[in-house]
């Protein structure tokens, strides 16, 4: 297995981007990968990966294990993401507090729960689940909001320290989601970031958003469509100089730009990780 | 309200026609902007998928037209598992019956055959066979041994129409996109020779060929099957040619009772 010991900054793997990604030598590049997309008997993939993970560490990051289902997660599912890590022995496993498996049918997104003691116990019960399959503990994202519930009965935080508490997950920690939400249901996102607990984060994302084509800025929408946008590099830079480096990820899923230039945003958050950003800019 | 019942609610009104019917409980989350925000996007995922799995019937019919109908399949057919990469199994059914596609009577099975490059993208991996194997067999084995299909090919054969030529065409961007061409039954076969999928015209009696091997019957029968289609076909230039596009796994020895 790699281990991600030098904290370093990866990126979103993208099909057209494998053969750049394969050849390219920056120091303590990774890439994560959605495990959805090689969920297959064989062919060129599987290829893929078994190349890259032979140069890069590999980070899986699922967007279907459903966790926020009330239900448990599905066995097909669930056996097909464990034999991926086991055949790319991935440096970072990690998942979102969603659904989108919901009576036999998957919803290409990532859905909301209302935030109950009940909602609790079954994202925790589901997470106990997954790491006992897989052997090994992952992390559990902070998805992006846009609906307001009467019925929640935490904030988001201390939700998932406490299911990182029950469960013994870590967080991975979107700060894009975190400046979308606070943005869409009006808090302040710098409270949040302030009050992440360090020790519980092992992973961060960035990503870009964009704005509502009709309602604009008081609806921003999480498109990884865009470079990181500059509130969310300060919030960035605020968390990291709390809690220290972390393994960070810069996502894009939507014009995807060339390789190269997603390698320039990744290298701006590898500066804001050794502490030269200013020396970079 | 119970975190089942929230979930079929929630799921219900993703996709309703007006999301304020589902259910009076969810009443204040379908009012708010945000609503639409997993609407669009749990739609646009269904609908990017399917072009992505469909580029030839997208580019005979254009995008608008293709992500309408996609949508209107997607409404009614969602995603069974996470890998988009094999969604829409049932689309080309879907096209067949779908009343705007009626005056291109050939888009279901151009839908057939990028479903089949999908199949044969994500099949198992297996060497094929190498092209010499069969000169060791001697006259008198044709009867006892089969040709095992490799796990990667798939073929078919359409009668009304030339679907070779209008998939091909389609889904490689061909730069002889409007050259003419005769309107008559084709066949195609995908392989998976060297990782990337790659594909051939396949003429009736090599449908009928493959097939009959696929069922398990000998090298004997599976000729004689296709001799049947084609009492002129050229036998060494068909097996030549699926020797050579790695169209089989194994030679496999039949038990007594079906040689």
């Amino acid at each position: 297995m790699h281990a991600m010991q030098e904290l370093t900054a990866g990126l979103g793997l993208k099909p057209q981007h494998f053969d750049d990604a394969h050849v390219c030598r920056a120091a303590g590049l990774w890439f994560e990968l959605h495990p959805e997309n090689y969920m297959v008997a064989g062919g060129p993939r599987l290829a893929w990966l078994d190349a890259l993970r032979e140069r890069h560490p590999l980070s899986l990051h699922g967007v279907a294990m459903s966790l926020a289902a009330d239900t448990t997660p599905d066995a097909a599912h669930l056996e097909r993401f464990a034999a991926l890590v086991n055949r790319v022995q991935p440096a970072l496993v990690s998942e979102h507090l969603a659904w989108s498996t919901w009576n036999g049918a998957y919803r290409p997104d990532l859905l909301p729960v209302p935030r109950t003691r009940q909602a609790l116990q079954r994202i925790a019960c589901n997470i106990a689940i997954v790491q006992d399959r897989l052997r090994r503990p992952i992390a559990l994202e902070n998805p992006s909001h846009y609906l307001t519930f009467g019925e929640h009965e935490f904030d988001e935080l201390d939700f998932l320290v406490e299911i990182a508490r029950r469960s013994g997950c870590t967080l991975l920690l979107d700060v894009n989601n975190v400046y979308v939400s606070a943005n869409n249901l009006g808090y302040s996102p710098e409270v949040v970031i302030d009050a992440v607990p360090a020790d519980l984060v092992t992973e961060i994302h960035l990503a870009g958003h964009s704005a509502d084509p009709s309602l604009g800025a008081r609806l921003l929408i999480d498109s990884h469509d865009a470079p990181v946008a500059p509130q969310v590099w300060s919030l960035y830079e605020r968390l990291i100089a709390r809690i220290g480096a972390r393994p960070t990820l810069i996502e894009r899923d939507e014009h995807v730009p060339s390789f190269a230039e997603l390698l320039a945003e990744r290298a701006h958050a590898q500066a804001v990780l050794d502490g030269t950003l200013a020396e970079a800019a | 309200m119970l975190l089942a019942d929230y979930q079929d609610s929630f799921a219900q009104a993703l996709l309703a026609e007006d999301p304020r019917s589902v259910s009076p409980e969810l009443t204040r989350l379908v009012a708010q902007p945000g609503f639409a925000v997993y609407r669009n996007t749990v739609l646009k995922g269904c609908i990017d998928a399917l072009q992505a799995n469909f580029p030839a019937v997208a580019r005979l019919v254009g995008d608008e037209w293709f992500r309408a109908a996609a949508s209107v399949y997607a409404r009614h057919s969602l995603p069974g598992t996470p890998t988009l990469l094999t969604y829409g199994q049932s689309f080309p059914g879907f096209l067949a019956h779908f009343e705007p596609a009626a005056e291109l009577p050939y888009l279901a099975d151009v839908a057939r055959v990028d479903r089949l490059w999908s199949e044969a993208h994500v099949a198992a991996d297996h060497a094929a066979i190498d092209p010499v194997a069969l000169a060791s067999l001697a006259p008198a084995d044709m009867g006892r041994v089969t040709l095992r299909p490799h796990a990667a090919a798939r073929w078919s054969w359409c009668d009304e129409h030339p679907i070779y030529t209008l998939w091909s065409r389609n889904r490689d961007l061909a730069t002889d996109f409007d050259a003419e061409f005769d309107w008559r039954g084709e066949g195609v076969l995908l392989t998976r020779p060297h990782g990337a999928v790659t594909h051939q015209l396949l003429s009736r009696a090599g449908a009928a060929f493959l097939s009959a091997c696929a069922k398990g019957l000998s090298i004997e029968r599976a000729v004689a099957t296709a001799l049947e289609d084609d009492a002129t076909m050229d036998l060494a230039t068909l097996i030549n040619q699926l020797l050579q596009a790695g169209a089989f796994a194994a030679v496999q020895t039949l038990p007594f009772e079906d040689a």
